[in-house]
């Protein structure tokens, strides 16, 4: 496949791992921000190609992980309103909320769909005229642009049928509140590839400059991560912090301009609670006041709901970069991805669920 | 979400740019995707696709750069 076999080639991810042997002299801890990157990373076995003193960090870049559980249990509340159709992206079905999750509600009848894109959500509500669609909405800056325009579509068609349950996350500001933890242990970073696509990367030189931390904007085959990694280790090793761009045929330092206008247009920025992480400063994106009509959270009495995470659940600890996912003791017994305690085993980008699916037979 | 791979243009409507969208080849799997959010994107190009919209019209020549970095790199080396 063009664009994609090359960036898998064998022997091109030999001469990486082999040049990032050549200039590792010390020990050093990276973060993947992105689950995407943390998936390939582990699909590909790439941390086991690196030198033993390479630690990589898998981070919060999973928005399905991150997704606080009172969302989950708002969109299930929402669910069960008579003539509602809620749809969502197919992960988070089978998050665990505080008592439920959406596809068992979905055995029992509710009217919950699965939708690829969230247009196709708008699609349902044209079609749809009698029922309330609620297009459950989550992700980083990738995906918030995608939801935007559905609302966006939806004030222009006049659709009145059609609301948002949104929940959507920036990335910045989590890598920030992970900085500033007392507990980080986070030297380098590989900065999320789509994400930069959409917003461009200047917003991290300051970030750079006040942690004095590299930052590697970074694509998702194995030989963008390898390269990826080998800027950022050369950087620590020179004792540098600064920003590159691994991935420049997809990311310039401006970034998507028509998406950023969009989300402008139709969104505010706010604090959000992060679920495993606590609440991040204007770490997310909500609807504007002048979308309030095509807010779920406004037309249905969601505000008061009550939600209690998992006890057992190390999520945040995962996400922080504190233990890897076969370090939970409910790891592959009590935790599966077929009985979920957390969402990191869920999605398809969670950290537990890579482990799960790669490495479940293996003692890390 | 984020493992897209990119796909090639095939064609695509003449609706105004919000509007627009276009048939993506994804080796040989055809998917409908808007391209609001790329209004430079022509027949022919690399995007990549995120939750049905493409978000960015791939940079051949730069592509092909990051693949030459292995070899420029080794040539400051020497
Ligand atoms: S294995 Fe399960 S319980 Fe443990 S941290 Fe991962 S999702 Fe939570």
């Amino acid at each position: 496949m063009k664009f994609v076999d090359e960036f898998r080639d064998p022997q091109r991810v030999k001469q990486w791992v082999q040049a990032i042997q050549e200039i590792t002299t010390q020990p050093w801890t990276i973060m993947e921000v992105c689950g995407g990157q943390t998936h390939s990373i582990i699909k590909h076995g790439l941390d086991q190609l690196l030198p033993e003193s390479i630690n990589l960090i898998h981070g919060p870049g999973c928005p399905v992980c991150v997704t606080p559980i009172a969302y989950i249990d708002k969109a299930l509340s929402i669910a069960q309103e008579e003539d509602v159709i809620l749809c969502s992206f197919g992960d988070m079905l089978r998050v665990p909320g505080s008592q439920d999750d959406l596809l068992s509600l979905k055995s029992l009848g509710a009217d919950i769909r699965i939708v690829y894109s969230p247009l196709d959500a708008l699609v349902l509500a044209e079609q749809n005229p009698d029922k309330k669609i609620v297009f459950f909405a989550v992700g980083f800056e990738t995906t918030a642009p995608t939801c935007a325009m559905a609302v966006y579509q939806a004030k222009q068609r006049g659709l009145t049928n059609f609301y948002m349950l949104a929940c959507h996350v920036r990335v910045p500001p989590v890598m920030q509140a992970l900085l500033d933890a007392p507990d980080n242990t986070v030297q380098g970073f590989l900065g999320a590839g789509h994400v930069c696509s959409i917003m461009g990367y200047h917003e991290y030189p300051p970030i750079s400059a006040q942690y004095q931390i590299p930052i590697v904007v970074t694509g998702f085959e194995p030989v963008d991560i390898l390269q990826g990694l080998f800027l950022c280790i050369q950087q620590l090793e020179r004792g540098e912090a600064s920003v590159e761009n691994q991935y420049k045929r997809v990311v310039t330092e401006q970034g998507n301009l028509p998406a950023q206008q969009l989300m402008k247009e139709v969104y505010q920025v706010l604090d959000r609670q992060w679920r495993g992480l606590g609440n991040i400063a204007q770490s997310g994106f909500a609807l504007s006041d002048e979308y309030a009509a095509w807010n779920a959270e406004m037309h249905f009495s969601v505000a008061d709901i009550q939600s209690n995470e998992s006890r057992e659940c190390r999520s945040g600890e995962i996400l922080k970069g504190l233990i890897k996912p076969a370090q939970c003791p409910a790891f592959n017994t009590r935790c599966t991805p077929e009985h979920p305690l957390g969402a990191t085993m869920v999605s398809s980008e969670g950290a537990c669920a890579a482990y799960y699916h790669y490495r479940r037979y293996q003692n890390d | 979400m984020c493992l897209a791979v990119p796909g090639k243009i095939l064609s695509m409507t003449d609706a105004d740019a919000l509007s627009r969208m276009g048939r993506i080849d994804f080796a040989g799997v055809v998917k409908e995707v808007s391209l609001a959010y790329v209004p430079e994107a022509e027949i022919g190009d690399y995007v990549i696709v995120h939750a049905g919209f493409a978000i960015s019209v791939l940079d051949q020549e730069e592509a092909k750069q990051s693949l030459l970095a292995f070899a420029e790199m080794d040539a400051q080396e020497d």
